[in-house]
């Protein structure tokens, strides 16, 4: 598990952050441009060295101030895939992919299965100046795996490409992140590839870690996420398929089960939902007669009132979703923390995260 | 065609420049890897000594050469006892004169060349596991491809062409360190020499324009190479 805590000072701009990643999967680190992520990377990979502090893999420390560690970069095993995929143009792609793999210690990470999980089995021959943008990161995605490394550092791989191009990789990290078993720190100010992605989520702010968890109970404070518009204020729920019928999904999270539109998803697979806060309706009475397909039960946590606007937390056995209402509505209804309540939503509002979401969430 | 003079005045000059270039070239690119790497320490004085000889006049540079490398001089002493090797007045020696003045010129080709190699890939190599010289080998050096075989060219053309330095340090000796331009002043010093002189500089012309026909074609092939 990756451990830091680190300052660093930067001219005008101070770094002070201290946050723990996920044993395993991939640990969100979000923020806007600025935040001091990508100085939180360069440091964990050991281009930067931090002022002071400790960077520890599991027990082992790469950076040390007190003790006097700092592990060069090239010792530290830990992959790293950059925006601009950085691969080396005088080599081919296979090239490009056994040249971390040549370096390492043998590691469990195959040849083989690298280039049949990315799909990049014909372009192995091609030069790096051949390839697509959304090629290339495949191929560096696959370089930095074959190092076989600890840990895989991603510094917003997808943002210099486009939305169709995003929907095309994503799956592929996808299934890095479920066949490798490799921990990722994955750097993005996209909250569709956060909640796609992340087990865990630290957000930073000016430098700072203003918070830090599991990825759906942060990603459901609108505050944190700069939607950058209340419309796309929403709470990310996580569960598992538990059925299928003719066009809906059912899916069980915690005590609620949730209709959606079909997923592509084996009964039993762990899935996560992002409800906007815009589609949730509350009624105190279970409604009958309804067309909406979800009626959720729950308590309401909390009522707070942002201009000309009003989000409900509606809690249920460790699960929330956010309404957003008018203030005449909360008034009309008296609503008031703790009360029980009745979330409803359309099918159609749920998002099992797929290509819609990329835009719903980014705009 | 060619008399045999004038065959024994191009075929030295090609053996000399050949000798220079193949063995500056490995040196050349040395320094030039350290000068472009901002933390090489000692980067200002390694810097002046390489580029000296570009603004140090000819004869000056010969001289420096005969006093260092001289029978008497404290290198040419020990290469003399040890090696029985002697430089001055000799073959090898217009080749080492005139690789010191084409140096600084492939220094120059080749810093070009490193700098131009972009840092991130450095770093990418790094996080790979490359280290230090691994990287060079690797990254840096087939990445200045183009620039190596710029400086080989420029190199080797700047020593066909040096005067000063070699007839001060290696003597104008016919078939040995007798060069295309220490011929031709030979040919103008010598009554009735003016047809030769032109015979050997329509010579030089002629290796200028192949010289830069080749590096053409070489920067060509360098440049497929690095993947540009």
């Amino acid at each position: 598990m990756l451990s830091v805590r680190i300052k660093i000072r930067l001219g005008d701009f101070g770094l002070d952050a201290a946050f723990e990643g996920a044993g395993g999967g991939v640990t969100v680190l979000f923020g806007p441009s600025g935040a001091g992520k990508s100085s939180v990377l360069a440091a964990v990979a050991g281009a930067l060295k931090p002022d002071s502090g400790r960077i520890a893999l599991g027990d082992q420390a790469l950076f040390d101030s007190a003790a006097g560690i700092d592990l060069p970069m090239e010792r530290r095993r830990i992959g790293w895939v950059f925006q601009d995929a950085r691969l080396f143009p005088h080599l081919s792609v296979e090239g490009n992919l056994r040249y971390g793999l040549k370096r390492a210690p043998a590691g469990p990470i195959g040849f083989e299965q690298v280039v049949e999980t990315l799909g990049i089995g014909q372009l192995l021959q091609r030069r790096p100046r051949e390839l697509s943008g959304g090629e290339r990161q495949r191929v560096g995605l696959g370089r930095a795996l074959l190092s076989q490394p600890r840990l895989l550092l991603m510094d917003e791989p997808l943002a210099s490409l486009d939305a169709a191009r995003r929907a095309e990789i994503l799956p592929f990290f996808e299934s890095i992140k479920s066949d490798f078993g490799v921990p990722i720190l994955y750097v993005t100010h996209s909250l569709a590839e956060a909640v796609r992605l992340g087990d865990r989520m630290v957000v930073m702010r000016d430098g700072q870690v203003v918070a830090q968890g599991p990825l759906a109970e942060i990603a459901s404070r609108p505050e944190l996420m700069l939607t950058g518009s209340h419309a796309r204020d929403g709470a990310a729920l996580d569960g598992v398929v538990q059925g299928h019928d003719d066009r809906l999904t059912v899916v069980r999270a915690g005590g609620w089960q949730v209709r959606t539109p079909r997923l592509q998803l084996e009964t039993g697979a762990p899935v996560r939902l992002y409800i906007l806060a815009r589609d949730v309706m509350m009624a105190l009475d279970p409604p009958s007669r309804i067309s909406a397909r979800n009626v959720l039960q729950g308590r309401i946590e909390t009522i707070e009132a942002q201009n000309g606007r009003v989000l409900v937390r509606v809690a249920h056995e460790g699960r929330t979703l956010l309404a957003a209402l008018t203030p005449d509505a909360i008034e009309d209804l008296a609503l008031k923390p703790g009360m029980s309540v009745y979330a409803v939503l359309k099918s159609v509002a749920v998002d099992g995260l797929g290509g819609g979401l990329l835009e719903a969430l980014d705009g | 065609m060619l008399t045999p003079a004038e065959v024994q005045a191009l075929v030295t000059s090609l053996l000399v420049a050949g000798r220079a270039t193949v063995f500056a070239l490995p040196l050349a690119i040395l320094v030039a890897w350290l000068l472009s790497r901002p933390r090489t320490p000692g980067r200002f004085v390694l810097n002046a000594l390489a580029h000296a000889p570009l603004v140090l006049p000819p004869v000056v540079v010969g001289y420096v050469l005969l006093l260092v490398f001289g029978v008497r001089g404290p290198v040419g002493a020990v290469l003399f006892n040890t090696l029985h090797l002697r430089l001055a007045f000799t073959g090898w020696g217009a080749a080492l004169a005139a690789g010191v003045m084409a140096f600084p010129l492939m220094v120059r080709a080749l810093r070009l060349s490193f700098e131009a190699v972009d840092p991130g890939l450095e770093v990418a190599a790094r996080s790979l596991g490359a280290r230090g010289w691994d990287r060079f080998f690797s990254i840096a050096l087939p990445l200045a491809a183009p620039g190596v075989a710029a400086a080989a060219i420029v190199g080797f053309a700047a020593c066909l062409g040096e005067f000063g330095a070699v007839i001060t340090f290696a003597a104008n000796i016919p078939g040995e360190t007798q060069t295309l331009p220490l011929a031709i002043y030979a040919a103008l010093q010598s009554p009735g020499g003016d047809a030769l002189a032109l015979r050997l500089s329509l010579l030089s012309i002629a290796i200028a324009v192949i010289a830069l026909a080749a590096s053409e074609v070489l920067a060509r092939r360098a440049q497929r190479l690095a993947g540009r």
